[in-house]
């Protein structure tokens, strides 16, 4: 089985690579793009039958530092 | 005294740190992250560098290695642990420091020295300072913004533990913050680098006193 985790910046922390991502969406022309956050995926290959409990200790372990990220899992 | 300093793949401030433990006065011995056990020591020292190349985030993968669950013991134990660069930041990882180290506000790398203010002579690693120094030490890094939640920082400062605050805030840290103290006071986390002012050679003296205070509490003891 696969999952994927989406980890992103909590709301609220402020992420300057998103803002320069959307100063230089600006530059190029695209008007109207008022927040760009940055985030990441990582993909997992799991043994069949993991439960997403499993998945979940994984992110609050390693894969997300919940102090700043929040995170998603989409088992797939 | 006795000092340990961690050696994590990708760790370059570990002998800098041994050298100004050792000119200090201290007796320092190097553990390899794959060791599961610590010697017999009063401190134990996280260098600086590139643990693990900063895959997935800065620390994260080295506040996972077998010496990491001995350093959290013996901080549980009431031992000391100063962790200086991408030893603040594996500190923060392993939960020992509250917050996180975020990029910096600027994208960049920061390379130069800064000048700090010791915000508290209140602990083992500040006592050799009056808070209101002035002090300055290099920094370089490019993940040193410092963050944390309102409820922490309130705690911090009616705790007294903010160690250190930046003069010119360089990466974006919230309220300056350059270095903060746990709840004993008995780990100190910091990002400018203290091991690189301890020599006439460096272009400053002023880290002599955190190590010459530090090591000084175990003497008269």
């Amino acid at each position: 089985m696969k999952a994927k985790v989406h980890v992103m910046l909590k709301n609220g922390v402020l992420d300057p690579q998103g803002e320069a991502i959307r100063h230089a969406l600006g530059s190029l022309g695209f008007d109207g793009v008022n927040g760009v956050r940055q985030g990441k995926v990582i993909e997992l290959d799991l043994a069949d039958g993991t439960d997403e409990a499993t998945i979940n200790q994984m992110c609050d372990k390693l894969l997300a530092n919940t102090v700043i990220e929040s995170y998603r899992v989409e088992v797939l | 005294m006795k000092a340990a300093v961690i050696v994590f793949p990708g760790s370059n401030c570990d002998r800098d740190m041994a050298v100004a433990l050792k000119a200090a006065g201290a007796d320092v011995t190097m553990v390899w992250h794959k060791d599961s056990a610590l010697p017999d020591v009063d401190l134990v020292a996280v260098p600086g560098g590139f643990s693990f190349g900063d895959y997935l985030r800065c620390g994260a993968i080295a506040a996972q290695s077998p010496i990491c669950k001995a350093l959290i013991s013996h901080v549980e134990r009431g031992g000391y642990a100063l962790g200086v660069c991408n030893g603040f930041q594996v500190l923060t990882e392993t939960g020992l420091l509250p917050g996180a180290l975020m990029r910096n506000a600027a994208l960049k790398f920061v390379c130069k020295t800064s000048p700090l203010t010791v915000e508290t002579s209140q602990s083992a690693f500040t006592e050799g300072y009056n808070a209101g120094d002035i002090v300055h030490f290099p920094i370089a890094h490019h993940d040193g913004n410092y963050t944390a939640d309102a409820a922490t920082l309130d705690a911090l400062k009616g705790e007294d533990r903010i160690a250190f605050t930046y003069g010119d805030n360089p990466n974006g840290s919230v309220d300056d913050i350059a270095g903060v103290l746990s709840e004993n006071r008995r780990v100190l986390g910091m990002m400018p680098h203290p091991e690189r002012a301890v020599d006439a050679g460096h272009g400053g003296t002023d880290g002599q006193a955190l190590f010459r205070g530090l090591i000084g509490q175990f003497v008269q003891a």
